[in-house]
């Protein structure tokens, strides 16, 4: 394939077929978080940085540093 | 595991081929280089033979290492290198802005010169000392947010030294005049060879410990780093694809040419802003400000939309480096709107930071820290707000080589980048070093309003500059001629000039309070005895029952 016909299908990919997925994957991964159900695993995930930092608590589930 | 003779042998053979390699090397350049090398390698075999305990070695007995804690000796190292180069970096910025309003500073040496010292001021601060804080951090995050140690401890040390070794190769290589000549991508091609070795173990480091987690969600913050990991890497392949003249020479011979290594380079360019200084210090944001808040996030939704549309359209954004140019126009268009639309997700996680603090205001008063990091909010919303406006082709018009430009990256470097991470390492160092709190809040506050008094200094007089400049350069008179030569525009900026040496003056000042306070708290200096950031506001005067008035008659 020359290089001109080349540039003309990557093009009208790009604007046509390429951008409509890219579009459909952008909105699907933005939509993930708002799917019933995910509210309490977002809630989750926000504070499970806050609970303890000891990696030695882990084992016995507690978030009490001892 | 390597074994002694093995790790000795492997840096044996590096030091022999270094030198070989500076016996026949094809230029000078090079030869200094590979000197470095073997100066490495030696330093490697020394210590590698010095610090074993061959005691145990004979007992058999290996010293294994607590695995009931985290692996945080190179993160301890990374925040001192983090210091360390942000300082040589801030001290060289402060030159060359010198330099520019006194160019006898150039000191006629041609390794003195601005154009040698200027991109060795901009590796220092991107590279040197926000890379070293992205990657300590990101050890350090990676680690708390999966609850496990650090996979592969011998290769995470390999990725801190390997990379201090980079900066070294890179930092040398410009005062020697060795450079591809690609903004952010200066190095030559065997520095690009041995930073992608190192990025590849960062990356094993980094999903292997992801990989090993036994939290069962990947906390988003690790997200931002993964990206930041990955979208470097195919960045720095794509951009340094080059053809040595010599394999022991350090020109090199970029494949890509014209419009097209143009575009290249600014999509390089323009990510490395994108996935470097945003994504990878937006994780930093993501960890740090809830943890120093002790608030978790304000909507862990608006983080994922947040990081899907900054992975989905940063990546477009490049082009905007190229307006009026040979570049195709829809090519510039597409960069201007995808530039304009990255706003949204920009302050998106820019209210995302600062809301953290709802209903907490008063720490903005009370935690010099978290005043640091709502600062550092702060100016990466001013920043992403003036990007996409200057992207837009006709405000390009104006602010296009000029010295707005300049203004606009120091406020979001300078603002977003550097707050965060002088705040980031004030939350570490106390931690790390196990320390009651940090030598000084009240320098901590210091820092704060040295730094910010610095920024307005700065970013006024570029704003000052660039447009008088860009207006200047413009303006015709009645007979169609240009009315003021370049030398004249370069006399009406000497002011400003000033203005924005003593904004970088203050800057540096900040941070070398900034080394004191870290100094004494890792060495472990009894507390600075100070005021306490808040009193108790409390008036006996007021604090008694209202008695009634006895009638006086």
């Amino acid at each position: 394939m020359s290089a001109p016909t080349t540039y003309e299908l990557l093009r009208h990919l790009a604007d046509s077929w390429g951008l409509l997925a890219m579009t459909l994957i952008f909105l699907g991964l933005c939509a993930w978080p708002f799917r019933p159900g995910a509210r309490s695993a977002n809630e989750m995930a926000a504070r499970m940085i806050l609970a303890d930092d000891d990696l030695r608590d882990v084992e016995f589930g507690g978030t009490d540093n001892g | 595991m390597v074994t002694l003779t093995g790790r000795a042998g492997i840096w044996l053979v590096v030091l022999f081929l270094a030198i070989l390699a500076v016996a026949a090397a094809a230029d000078t350049g090079f030869a200094v280089h590979m000197t470095i090398v073997a100066l490495a390698a030696a330093i490697g075999l020394f210590v590698t033979l010095s610090r074993t305990d061959y005691a145990a070695l004979a007992r058999g007995a290996l010293h294994a290492p607590d695995a009931s804690r985290y692996d945080d000796d190179p993160i301890r190292w990374g925040v001192i290198a983090t210091v360390f180069w942000g300082m040589a970096g801030f001290a060289a910025g402060l030159f060359i802005a010198l330099q520019l309003a006194y160019p006898v500073l150039n000191l006629g040496f041609e390794y003195t010169t601005f154009g040698r010292l200027r991109p060795l001021h901009t590796s220092a601060v991107i590279f040197a000392f926000g890379g070293n804080a992205l990657i300590a951090t990101s050890f350090y995050v990676v680690q708390r947010t999966c609850r496990a140690r650090l996979a592969f401890p011998g290769l995470a040390r390999f990725v801190f030294w390997g990379y201090q070794l980079f900066i070294v190769l890179a930092a040398t290589g410009y005062l020697l005049g060795i450079t591809q000549g690609k903004e952010y991508a200066e190095p030559e091609w065997y520095v690009d060879l041995w930073l992608t070795v190192v990025w590849v173990a960062y990356l094993a480091v980094f999903v292997g410990t992801l990989v090993k987690r036994t939290e069962p969600h990947i906390y988003v913050a690790n997200w931002f780093y993964l990206s930041f990991i990955l979208t470097v890497a195919m960045l720095h392949l794509v951009n340094n694809v080059n053809l040595p003249v010599s394999l022991l020479g350090s020109r090199s011979i970029a494949v890509w040419a014209g419009v097209q290594g143009a575009l290249i380079q600014w999509w390089y360019g323009h990510n490395a802003v994108g996935f470097f200084l945003t994504a990878g210090f937006l994780a930093m944001m993501y960890y740090f400000v809830p943890k120093q808040a002790e608030r978790p996030i304000y909507s862990y939704r608006l983080s994922i939309i947040h990081f899907w549309a900054l992975i989905f359209l940063y990546i477009w954004a490049g082009p905007h480096h190229l307006h009026y140019t040979a570049l195709p126009d829809w090519a510039q268009t597409l960069g201007m709107v995808f530039s304009v639309m990255l706003w949204m997700p920009s302050w998106g996680g820019m209210i995302n930071g600062l809301m953290t603090l709802n209903g907490a205001w008063d720490k903005v008063r009370t935690d010099p820290i978290i005043r640091m990091f709502v600062m550092s909010l702060a100016f990466y919303g001013m920043s992403t707000f003036e990007g996409p406006m200057m992207s837009v082709k006709t405000v390009n018009a104006l602010s296009h080589y000029t010295d707005w430009t300049i203004g606009h990256v120091h406020s979001g470097a300078l603002g977003w980048n550097g707050m965060v991470t002088f705040a980031t390492l004030y939350y570490l160092v106390p931690r790390l070093w196990n320390r009651q709190r940090l030598y000084s809040l009240r320098m901590v506050n210091w820092h704060f309003w040295l730094a910010t008094t610095g920024i307005v200094f700065y970013a006024a007089a570029m704003w000052v500059a660039g447009i008088t400049q860009g207006l200047m350069w413009r303006e015709y008179g009645a007979d169609g001629y240009l009315v003021n030569s370049f030398a004249e525009t370069v006399a009406a900026l000497h002011p400003m000039y000033l203005l924005r040496a003593f904004g970088g003056l203050l800057y540096l000042a900040g941070a070398v309070v900034m080394t004191v306070n870290v100094w004494k708290t890792i060495a472990g200096s009894p507390l600075r005895r100070e005021a306490p950031m808040t009193d108790t506001p409390y008036d006996a005067a007021q604090d008694r029952p209202l008695v009634p008035a006895v009638a006086a008659e």
